[in-house]
């Protein structure tokens, strides 16, 4: 079995796959890729089944040496990637004879990429998942130099795709909302204003949530909403008025409005989006 | 069963509104009957709050919703989850200070404290945190005006209406009255949590010294 040791592990690169399910209603987080085309992409280019476990790097890239062999694809925000220093394709397979060094160099445009490998990463699951859920510690820790990451048993050869289409990190990040469940608490003007204002992906988000800057959006009412649960892609509002979207670590419960929730299928470009890109939030119609 | 509200939550969630803890847990309770009779279709997450259950992941969330507004559950279904002891020696570093919050001396706190049967009402907080109910309205006690940068796993605290043991050791700013020995989160063990929503709880005193 190959092993994967981290030579430089970036600025924050995580174990993820589709996250964790069922354990909600004990205070346990999702967590799972924040960009989960990209990650089933990854997987499909390597031939790993599209939930496998695999790398999630932020901004900086990663590298690895391989011990044995290995088979690894680079999807998510594009990004130079180098085999013992020798340019390599993004978003194909590519071979990592045993001994090589395969980098993923800073991101050119968006924020994470995706390594995935033939066998996938295979640290042993928690509750169901391999993934780090940075919220609550469960799972591996964030790599670290000289972490040695054990890969699966390549799976059986099937037919697999050369290329896989995947969207471009965006200029400006379009939202829908669908609004509620407490968009009662808001003036119907802070609605308006979402609707017509522009806002600006802060530099302060993180796997729990997209963070953004604009206008603040007003309370009609004043008060406290007892903890409720939450869901990926709710824009709660807290009392400073910036809406913060909650990704896959967001905690299970909380005590701010939310006065809309963002379709998943948007999910993905948010994961993707520098921080000073503009957002516009669309609220949608009720049916 | 009282009122409900039932909110659209996104694409694939509903949130249901019920007017206290008691009907949270009575409206858990019955959803997961529900969801192991299969008459939910598929519910990927049953999250229960201080007011309101939220399921999440739900493939048809038309027909769940109108099930809600018609369902009737009972306080029958409260009383389903299993009963846990747990030992517990009453030596916390707040208990003083809550015996005086109640104006009662600490072996008389501690009788108070061991008197009801609790159950967890939700988790949050942490992996595995719950908020216990069932302490009379008359104990609740305000939290601390400054939250301890550490509580060690183990220990058994108050706030507002709610008891809580912590399953890891963070920060807290609940009044500590006590400690378990009990391992309440462990991934290894099905389920990690031995706090789950609708778990019944007793406390039983131990001698301090010896082991709780």
């Amino acid at each position: 079995m190959s092993v994967l040791v981290v030579v430089r592990p970036g600025p924050l690169t995580t174990v993820q796959d589709l996250g964790r399910r069922g354990v909600a209603h004990l205070g346990v987080p999702r967590a799972g890729a924040l960009d989960e085309p990209a990650l089933r992409a990854a997987n499909r280019l390597v031939g790993n089944e599209p939930g496998a476990a695999a790398l999630e790097t932020t901004l900086g890239g990663v590298a690895l040496r391989a011990v044995g062999p290995a088979v690894v694809a680079v999807t998510g925000a594009p990004a130079p990637v180098r085999v013992d220093g020798r340019a390599a394709a993004w978003g194909a397979p590519v071979v990592v004879p045993d001994g090589a060094v395969v980098d993923v160099g800073t991101a050119t445009d968006g924020v994470r990429c995706y390594l995935a490998v033939a066998g996938g990463i295979a640290v042993p699951p928690v509750l169901g998942s391999r993934s780090a859920d940075l919220l609550s510690g469960l799972g591996p820790a964030p790599l670290g130099a000289g972490d040695r990451l054990p890969v699966g048993a390549p799976p059986p050869y099937r037919a697999r795709p050369d290329l896989v289409p995947l969207p471009a990190p965006p200029t400006e990040l379009v939202l829908r909302l669908r609004l509620g469940p407490r968009a009662d608490w808001f003036t119907p003007d802070a609605v308006d204003r979402l609707r017509r204002d522009t806002y600006r992906v802060s530099s302060t988000g993180n796997r729990v949530g997209l963070r953004t800057e604009g206008p603040a959006v007003a309370r009609a009412r004043d008060g406290e909403l007892p903890s409720e649960g939450m869901v990926v892609g709710a824009v709660q509002i807290p009392p400073d008025g910036q809406p913060v979207v909650f990704l896959a670590d967001h905690p299970t419960t909380g005590g701010y409005p939310v006065i809309g929730v963002v379709p998943a299928a948007d999910l993905p470009a948010a994961a993707q989006a520098r921080p000073g890109t503009p957002v516009r939030f669309v609220p949608l119609r009720e049916r | 069963m009282t009122a409900r509200t039932v909110r659209r939550v996104g694409e694939r969630a509903l949130l249901v509104e019920v007017p206290g803890t008691a009907d949270v847990t009575a409206l858990y309770g019955w959803l997961r009957e529900q969801q192991e009779a299969g008459a939910l279709g598929e519910v990927e997450e049953l999250v229960p709050a201080a007011r309101t259950v939220l399921l999440d992941g739900v493939a048809d969330v038309d027909a769940v919703a109108r099930l809600l507004r018609t369902a009737r559950p009972t306080a029958a279904d409260t009383a389903h989850g299993e009963l846990l002891e747990v030992p517990t020696v009453y030596d916390g570093a707040d208990l003083a200070g809550v015996a005086a919050l109640w104006g009662v001396s600490e072996e008389a706190a501690v009788r108070i404290h061991t008197e009801p049967e609790y159950v967890v009402a939700f988790c949050g907080f942490a992996p595995g945190f719950g908020y216990l109910t069932g302490l009379p309205a008359r104990y609740e006690v305000p939290r601390l005006a400054t939250p301890r940068s550490t509580v060690p796993a183990g220990s058994v605290a108050l706030a507002g209406p709610y008891t809580g043991i912590y399953p890891h050791p963070s920060p807290g700013g609940w009044r500590l009255i006590g400690r378990t020995a009990l391992l309440l989160w462990d991934t290894d063990r099905e389920p990690p949590a031995l706090l789950a929503p609708g778990v019944r709880i007793r406390f039983t005193a131990r001698r301090a010294g010896g082991r709780p």
